[in-house]
């Protein structure tokens, strides 16, 4: 006879890792398929993890979790041909956890969480790709890998942005060119000094960078840089329907953001270790498949909680979160020996309690907001010109920020215009 | 740092290659189509035209985004992962 278990958890990123630590850690006989040689190797993203999510599961093994920095610094620049202007928000570093935010590589991070997973009792097969669902009437009863069958009373879905599962299962079509960017990214290795030099940090910690403007050549999306250990994380994300549209290749892209005078100086004398890409599913609620069915739920990017707003960018702590959320939801089914959709939809009512659904809400608009050509385009260019007025003295007679703005909006954007996306920032982001 | 040529990019990658292609091309469909994204959008330029105008697939540097599949709008990439263990395998991530 084959073996049933109690849950099927497919992917092991943060999301079912986090759902599978619970439910091992309650007892149950929880397998977790990985397709990757190794839990980690076919993850990547940009490089922050924010929020108590993570410390509220695992706070006794928060030591030995493999951190990379604490951020205590976030920088949002505005960069236009040849000029930048940042707005930097610092605090003084707390020594606590769980810190407010904090870098990751995901590779190693959730190699580490996998042992500790195993450790709690789940079963982690990897090289091992969920390739189709078992059905038993309009029940799913567990995951087929080729010829090979694994049954469940349970299955969750955590497989990522495809998410093959959620769609055998009927819960999502296709995705959309509009519903995704492309995220590619480098890790460009440089001592610690030399990063706690550059970036004027010390110790553990670390700083979150963003670009928006010239560094995707006006395309929706933006650059980051975030500091590890003994790597910097470089990347470009851009809205694939723009990249299609432009004919821009993200890599291009990328290979002249490296080379801008901004950044040139940060990762001088680095070393390229990895070169990496990822899709983001970023159309948030507009985009959100059915959370669950008969004997199946879908988290992480799979169900495409991510908030992105610009200022926010937020993904792993939603995972963690709706993993959990999974988890204590397959906990009560359990119970009750029930796992239709209707006793499963508990799920979806403990994400709309949570930050999850809520923030997911909250910012609902700010997608088609983030599609405003003039953010990447006239803003940085109108802020970076108008500060270097403001701050250039040829020995003429000076006149005021108003006027200089004014004078710069001339040709490239009406007041009515700016006012008009003030407020729609207002209500969106 | 200059400007890194894509292959000594995707050099520094680990990968495990299977002798299994995992991504095909639908010709039939392809010829319906002129702009052929595909060859500008896969950040790891796998996909080549041929002097003939065929799109050639070469599946060894594939980082598994997927973009390419969501970038066709004429269906012609019949599009799957690499067999469980194989393909691209971050160690920082």
């Amino acid at each position: 006879m084959e073996q049933k278990f109690d849950a099927i958890v497919v992917g092991a990123g943060l999301a079912g890792l986090a759902c599978a630590y619970k439910l091992a850690n309650s007892g149950l006989n929880v397998l977790v398929m990985e397709r990757g040689k190794f839990a980690g190797a076919k993850n990547t993203w940009g490089g922050a993890f924010y929020g108590p999510v993570l410390y509220d599961l695992i706070s006794p093994l928060w030591k030995e979790m493999p951190i990379e920095r604490y951020l205590v610094r976030h920088v949002l620049s505005f960069v236009s041909e040849g000029q930048c202007f940042s707005v930097s928000s610092e605090s003084e570093p707390s020594n606590s956890p769980p810190h407010n935010g904090f870098s990751l590589l995901r590779s190693r991070f959730d190699k580490w969480f996998a042992q500790k997973v195993s450790q709690a009792g789940a079963i982690i097969a990897c090289g091992i790709e969920a390739s189709d669902l078992i059905w038993d009437g309009p029940d799913i009863r567990g995951v087929k890998s080729g010829n090979e069958t694994f049954h469940a009373d349970v299955v969750v879905a955590c497989d990522g942005v495809h998410s093959i599962l959620a769609r055998k299962a009927g819960l999502r079509g296709e995705l959309k060119p509009i519903e995704v960017k492309l995220g590619v990214k480098e890790i460009i290795s440089l001592p610690s000094e030399t990063i706690e030099q550059r970036f004027n940090l010390s110790g553990d910690e670390g700083i979150s960078m963003q670009f928006v403007g010239s560094c995707t050549k006006g395309l929706p999306g933006g650059a980051f840089i975030y500091t590890n250990k003994q790597s910097l994380s470089v990347g470009i994300v851009v809205q694939l329907n723009a990249l299609v549209e432009n004919k821009s290749s993200a890599n291009d892209l990328l290979e002249d953001f490296k080379q801008s005078w901004p950044v040139k100086k940060l990762i001088r004398g680095g070393e390229l270790k990895e070169y990496s890409a990822h899709l983001i599913p970023v159309s948030g609620i507009n985009m959100m498949p059915h959370l669950c069915t008969n004997g199946l739920l879908v988290a992480g990017d799979a169900a495409a909680l991510v908030v992105g707003t610009g200022l926010i960018l937020e993904g792993g702590n939603f995972a963690a979160a709706s993993g959990i959320a999974a988890a204590q939801t397959v906990l009560k089914c359990k119970e009750k020996g029930d796992f239709s959709v209707k006793s499963l939809s508990y799920y979806q009512k403990l994400l709309e309690d949570s930050f999850v659904l809520q923030d997911l809400k909250t910012f609902k608009k700010a997608p088609h907001f983030l599609e405003n050509q003039r953010i990447y385009n006239e803003y940085p260019d109108l802020l970076c010109s108008l500060m270097q007025k403001v701050l250039t003295n040829d020995g003429q007679p000076r006149t005021t920020t108003w006027r200089l703005a004014r004078e710069q909006m001339k040709g490239k954007v009406s007041l009515p215009q700016v006012a008009k996306d003030i407020v729609q920032a207002m209500s969106s982001i | 740092m200059s400007h890194t040529k894509l292959e000594n990019k995707l050099a520094v990658n680990k990968y495990d290659v299977d002798r299994d292609v995992h991504i095909t091309i639908n010709e039939d469909m392809c010829k319906g189509c002129s702009l052929h994204p595909c060859l500008y959008i896969c950040p790891a330029q796998c996909y080549k035209q041929a002097s003939d105008g065929h799109i050639i697939f070469s599946y060894e540097g594939c980082l598994e985004c997927g973009s390419c599949r969501i970038a066709c709008d004429y269906g012609a990439i019949n599009w799957s992962l690499p067999r469980g263990g194989f393909g691209i395998c971050y160690e920082y991530g």
